[in-house]
């Protein structure tokens, strides 16, 4: 009987799939066959225009032997480790301190999110002025009357890439505010009127109850805020575009600016790989917990 | 703003030439000269085009050539070719010539009889590849200049320098008065533009052509470009509050007296006429850094990418004639602040920078400019080991110079 209907199954649905298959098509040929593309050809040794002549992994020695990409990857991890636990912590908090039901919350709500609704080249604009010692933050405080005051993290090597983070938190925290009171507000009224009967603190119940009840939005979180981290350039290009010297490149500049500015694609696709290759470490991991393990569970 | 002005006294040349040939065409010229004094001589091309019934379609990339470079390559390979595009001629366009997506204008050479007029001669030979001429040199850039402003080094009470030497002597003079030495902007090719010309001035021609030309690893990494990089020291110390990334930024520190100098090519000098500044009352300029009086002769040229309409091609053989045209040379180099290409014209209004130029010029001490002689990929991962070491001053010479030296070695 089962065997019988079997065919059936593949029909069933026909129209949504025939449907489907310009979607499935640009996917297969844009993403996966430019992809494939791409890691061919950081195999080879191309300049101005791809050409197939291999020098094997050559530019991949290149690569890890370059100062200014060691730099960009050690500021891809300070800065990924930033951006992923002060948005994380400060969007929660922001958004339990929403939930308390206060007066104005409309209000709150669209001052914090209105950062997001820049680009990420107006706030690292906004941000580059007000950290330039000579007319931002380090100027007002001296007119002050603190002279000795110094506040210039965009121009000290050391320190640029918090510089660098503090813009996109004040861009980024909003929209996870957002998310996590969306998240605060799908919790059931009446659980917290259990924990309450219960006596149990409210930092308790947040912490041991809702969040742990929040994690699919918190897995969703995490995406948004990962993939950001992974293509930052437009920030880093206004703020300081990788200054000072080479102290706040990033990976994807990096891929750039070897691909068009130097004119070798080879140094350039090696480097896309390589930034493909450690988000598919991240990727692959969880998406075998999330989807494999649910499976069998 | 600037652009907008450029357009309406654009619309109006057009305006006027109405009246002209019917057979006016359209040819979208693309470049990456949007500073005050580079749109001003940028106006004087699209002048005389104009003025021979066509019409010339402003396509300014504005960023500097780093910027713009990639946009003009990808819109040639991505099959929107625009009808002629600025490059600094050398190698910059070497492997859109050798893919055959430009024109060859050899015809066009040998009827204008280029060979003859172009001097020096090395500007034509970098148009030249295979026996056949691909670009149209419209001037001569060279690197090898200081800026100097005199009001800073009356407010320091110093004499002005006559070389570099003395020009570091007098560097803490001027940080007393508040004053920065030496203006150095963030943009990473200034760095490593300030660092070659340091090459050619402390170290000398030979050292220069030994390094860049003949590539000699062994050579950049020895001790008399170790000297070299004890001047880039000084250099770096003293340019070390400039807080500025581009470098019309860094030049108008010089301009408004905020700094002692800038090592920056001679288009710096259309800032100064801009600003109305006098050459040798308000600011003075040592070539070669007053060492080793040399010019570089680097520059912009015109490349025609091969096009497929009929009327657009015709359109760029009346360009290429134009912009060789004796009097379009004279308009366009003297607001440029740069050297005609064609030894024959007269330049009597130049002021007393471009006529020190000129008698450099005059005596043959040329050299060929970095463009020529390195690929880009070389001059990227130069300017990435010159724009960290005049960031980083904790950075020591022995390793700059290892990591030059490396650089060296692999260049191409």
């Amino acid at each position: 009987m089962s065997n019988s209907e079997r065919p059936s199954q593949i029909l069933r649905n026909l129209n949504a799939k025939i449907a489907s298959i310009p979607m499935i098509l640009t996917a297969l040929v844009v993403f996966v066959g430019g992809t494939a593309w791409t890691v061919l050809y950081s195999f080879t040794n191309s300049k101005l225009l791809p050409r197939l002549s291999f020098v094997g992994l050559d530019q991949y020695h290149r690569l890890w032997s370059t100062s200014r990409w060691l730099v960009s990857i050690e500021n891809l991890l300070i800065y990924g480790a930033i951006s992923l636990v002060f948005s994380l912590v400060i969007g929660f908090v922001l958004a339990a301190l929403l939930d308390q039901k206060i007066r104005f919350e409309d209000t709150f709500r669209t001052i914090f999110l209105y950062p997001f609704a820049l680009s990420f080249i107006v706030t690292g604009l906004v941000w580059q002025w007000l950290l330039n010692p000579d007319f931002g933050v380090q100027r007002v405080v001296r007119d002050l009357g603190w002279t000795s005051f110094s506040f210039d993290p965009l121009y000290n090597s050391s320190i640029v890439i918090y510089g660098i983070s503090i813009a996109a938190l004040w861009q980024g925290t909003g929209l996870i505010m957002c998310l996590m009171l969306a998240g605060l507000r799908g919790i059931d009224e009446d659980i917290w009127k259990a924990a309450r009967v219960d006596g149990i603190p409210m930092w308790k119940t947040y912490l041991f109850i809702v969040i742990p009840m929040m994690r699919p939005v918190f897995i969703t979180t995490l995406v948004i805020i990962a993939a950001g981290i992974v293509k930052v350039y437009d920030l880093v290009v206004a703020q300081t575009s990788g200054g000072p010297g080479i102290a706040s490149e990033v990976p994807a500049k990096y891929v750039y600016d070897y691909m068009f500015f130097a004119q070798n694609l080879g140094q350039g696709f090696a480097a896309s790989t390589m930034m493909l290759l450690s988000v598919v470490i991240v990727i692959v991991p969880w998406a075998y917990l999330e989807f494999g393990g649910r499976k069998r569970g | 703003m600037r652009y907008k002005f450029l357009t309406a006294a654009f619309a109006a040349t057009v305006a006027l030439n109405v009246a002209g040939p019917a057979t006016a065409t359209d040819l979208e010229v693309t470049h990456w000269w949007t500073s005050g004094g580079e749109a001003a001589a940028v106006a004087e091309l699209a002048k005389a085009f104009d003025a021979t019934g066509n019409h010339w379609v402003d396509g300014a990339i504005a960023g500097s050539g780093g910027t713009a470079r990639p946009i003009m390559i990808s819109r040639i390979t991505g099959g929107d070719p625009m009808g002629a595009t600025q490059f600094n001629h050398g190698r910059q366009a070497e492997e859109l010539v050798q893919a055959g997506l430009m024109r060859d204008l050899t015809d066009i050479a040998t009827k204008g009889k280029w060979t003859e007029v172009v001097r020096p001669k090395s500007l034509l030979d970098s148009c030249t590849i295979d026996g056949k001429i691909y670009c149209v040199p419209v001037n001569i850039h060279s690197w090898q200049w200081l800026w100097l402003s005199s009001e800073a080094f009356q407010k320091a009470g110093v004499p002005m320098p006559k070389d570099w030497n003395e020009f570091v002597a007098a560097a803490p003079a001027l940080e007393k008065a508040g004053i920065i030495p030496l203006a150095v902007g963030g943009q990473p090719w200034q760095a490593s533009g300030a660092f070659d010309v340091l090459l050619a001035a402390v170290g000398g021609t030979d050292a220069f052509l030994k390094v860049y030309k003949e590539k000699d690893a062994k050579f950049a990494g020895g001790p008399e470009i170790a000297k070299v990089f004890k001047a880039a020291d000084d250099a770096r110390k003293m340019a070390k509050n400039t807080n500025v990334q581009d470098w019309n930024q860094a030049t108008n520190l010089v301009i408004t007296g905020k700094a002692g100098g800038q090592i920056m090519g001679d288009w710096a000098q259309g800032e100064f006429q801009v600003a109305g500044k006098t050459a040798g009352k308000d600011y003075t300029c040592l070539p070669g850094l007053g060492l080793n009086e040399v010019i570089a002769t680097g520059g912009d040229a015109f490349y025609f990418p091969l096009l497929k309409d009929e009327a657009k091609s015709k359109a760029q053989e009346v360009l290429a004639e134009t912009l060789l045209d004796p009097k379009t040379q004279v308009a366009f180099n003297l607001k440029k602040g740069s050297l005609p290409v064609r030894g024959d014209v007269d330049l009597n209004t130049a002021n007393d920078c471009m006529k020190k130029g000129l008698a450099i010029l005059a005596k043959g001490a040329v050299i060929p400019w970095t463009d020529q002689l390195l690929s880009q990929d070389s001059q990227k991962q130069k300017e990435d080991l010159f724009s960290e070491f005049f960031a980083k001053p904790d950075m020591t010479l022995e390793e700059a110079q290892k990591r030059f030296a490396d650089i060296i070695a692999s260049a191409d």
